[in-house]
């Protein structure tokens, strides 16, 4: 094998950033499935790990997993794609260390049960402290990296800098509940809870998205994909998207209408946005590149089918009348799943294989088996989306339909939806496992020898 | 060439600013006047009862307003449903029947956990039945009017 580790002693620490990733992936994956066993056998690990311990685990490992591997892909790329020198690989240092210390420690706090924090948050309170913290080290070590060494900035270096700053404020949004102003109200304390949630998808998407233009730039050797009008356009809608397009979330809870308005009208046309550049850029390519790139340019082709599909059901969820009825039931499970796997892990892998592509020119030796991963991942999140979706048309046709039938019942009739659920969840575990890997080997071995370097 | 570019660093400047600008009005509102609603305000024996709520990680199962889990069932109104209410949570909460983990809430803590339902319950309604679907695809909600939020107080 050919690595070219002496070209990558220069950060260490993204790799170290990259590796922990995909160790948050696959135990993400794992608690999914085990959670899954849950919806089917009450009892199961109920004594050892409830389901109020196993979502928490679930949620927080996959939440790290996408801001690990954006985090570990950016600061690859630039110190070792783009060649620029890392202002402080000294709180690069800082920030991994942190983050794997809040790792642990958010563990700690859910195995322990001592929690206190709310849905996808769930962990210690005081946490977001240093979660805080560690976001403004990277926002300076990123502003101070780029600022004044890098003229005419390219579209990807704006989506990663507005996808920190809006990460920092909307994290701390989502725990504005500590002042008893928010608190008292529960209309607004809830509304502004889930405010923050959309928007802190939102700007982990930019840096998601902004990674994925930066690999069409890169497989396309064309600097262009991410400059000109027509990027730039697509950012700031984007971004319109990330501060005012969360309320569909909310449309239920009785808000003022004029913030329902709004939502509606903004809508969901980030969807639009990458697909069409994909699109754009895929019509362009020449075979020989993309032979070059098969494992990026598969993830991001994938990525594009994700969100055509998850535009679909964005823009439907979004309007009122259908929101009224899908909103409460699986159908947003299915919106949630179809954008974290389909969109950003698609995406992130996407990157993983092209910055692995770089490290190790032999990578793609593996190509069958990695191929046959991505197939297999690829085809169970379709019957996993789907099984969502016919669960969540049947919770709304008892919701509205059926108000007689007593919950347990139509819990009973969720069943069979529930044992594809759980079927089609293992065997994406096995497709991501099939991926994760050989990813997992090349990071190691380039880290070992990088950090002897 | 370079006017050029200069022009478009300064169109991303303005752009930015100005959608800045309108997203902290924007924020302004909807932590005022967007939010405001009848409902009284949550007593400190609820916000007890959201503790106990958040630290037994409730919302990993159920839902208010449809958002949690999809484990058990919503809860915004069960305080005022026909079959249910107070001494039917009363005497489910500690049960340990099914997915539910066996608790052994206090009685106070049981009391509070009520408050804050009931807290919620005063809110609003979900699912929101007497809503007015229109033609044109746009939900009109039922408010709870004031007049049918009973002060915590009083209970």
């Amino acid at each position: 094998m050919m690595y070219k580790a002496a070209q990558f002693s220069k950060n260490k620490f993204s790799l170290q950033f990259i590796l922990l990733s995909l160790f948050a992936l696959i135990l993400g994956n794992l608690f999914g499935v085990l959670a899954g066993f849950q919806y089917i056998i009450p009892d199961f690990l109920k004594e050892l790990l409830p389901f109020t311990k196993m979502r928490p685990f679930h949620d927080s490992s996959v939440t790290s997993w996408i801001v690990l591997a954006a985090t570990g892909s950016i600061y690859f790329v630039l110190s070792n794609v783009e060649d620029l020198t890392i202002f402080s690989p000294k709180l690069t240092k800082i920030h991994f260390y942190l983050f794997l210390i809040i790792g642990i420690l958010i563990f700690i706090s859910i195995g322990t049960g001592y929690m206190g924090g709310r849905e996808y948050v769930a962990f210690m309170p005081i946490l977001i402290v240093p979660i805080l913290l560690g976001w403004i080290l990277f926002g300076y070590n990123y502003f101070k990296t780029v600022l004044n060494r890098v003229k005419n900035w390219p579209v990807y270096y704006w989506m990663w800098g507005t996808g920190i700053v809006f990460m920092i404020f909307h994290l701390a949004e989502a725990h504005f509940w500590f002042s008893p102003y928010f608190r008292e109200n529960f209309v607004r304390d809830l509304t502004v809870q889930w405010k923050s949630y959309g928007s802190f998808v939102g700007s982990w998407n930019q840096l998601v998205y902004g990674l994925s233009i930066y690999i069409m730039a890169k497989i396309k050797n064309d600097d262009s994909v991410g400059r000109g009008k027509l990027p730039f356009f697509f950012y700031f809608l984007g971004l319109t998207n990330l501060m005012f397009g969360w309320a569909h979330h909310t449309y239920i809870i009785p808000t003022q209408p004029w913030i329902r308005y709004v939502a509606y009208g903004i809508s969901m046309t980030e969807w639009i946005i990458l697909g069409y550049m994909i699109y754009s850029w895929k019509k362009s390519l020449s075979e020989e590149k993309k032979e070059n790139n098969t494992l990026a340019y598969q993830f991001l082709m994938a990525a594009d089918f994700w969100i055509f599909i998850n535009l679909i059901l964005a823009l439907l969820i979004s309007i009122p009348i259908i929101n009224f009825f899908s909103h409460g039931t699986h159908i947003t499970v299915a919106h949630s799943m179809g954008t974290t796997i389909g969109i950003n892990t698609t995406i992130l892998l996407s990157s993983l294989f092209y910055i692995a592509s770089r490290i190790d020119s032999n990578f793609k030796d593996n190509i069958k088996q990695l191929l046959t991963g991505f197939y297999i991942f690829n085809g169970s999140l379709i019957v996993f989306f789907g099984a969502l979706i016919a669960a969540g048309l049947k919770r709304s046709e008892w919701m509205y339909f059926s108000k007689n039938m007593p919950f347990a019942e139509m819990k009973i009739n969720l069943a069979n939806n529930y044992y594809v659920f759980l079927i089609s969840g293992i065997v994406m575990f096995i497709g991501i496992l099939m991926l994760t890997i050989p990813l997992f080997k090349v990071f190691l071995k380039a880290y070992k020898i990088s950090a002897k370097a | 060439m370079n006017f050029k570019k200069y022009e478009n660093k300064h169109r991303n400047r303005v752009i930015i600013s100005v959608l800045v600008f309108t997203f902290i009005i924007y924020n302004y509102f909807v932590y005022s006047s967007g939010t405001e609603n009848h409902a009284p305000k949550l007593t400190e024996e609820a916000i007890k009862g959201q503790d106990l709520w958040q630290e037994n990680n409730c919302w990993t199962c159920h839902q208010l307003y449809g958002l949690g889990g999809y484990l058990g069932p919503d809860l915004t109104n069960i305080i005022s449903h026909p079959n249910k209410g107070e001494n039917y949570i009363k005497g489910f909460i500690n049960s340990g029947v099914k997915s539910m983990p066996k608790y052994n809430f206090t009685e106070t803590e049981k009391d509070q956990i009520i408050a804050f339902l009931r807290a919620v319950d005063q809110t609003g309604y979900f699912p929101n039945y007497k809503a007015n679907l229109q033609p044109n695809g746009w939900v009109e909600l039922n408010y709870k009017s004031a007049d049918s939020i009973s002060h915590p107080s009083n209970k």
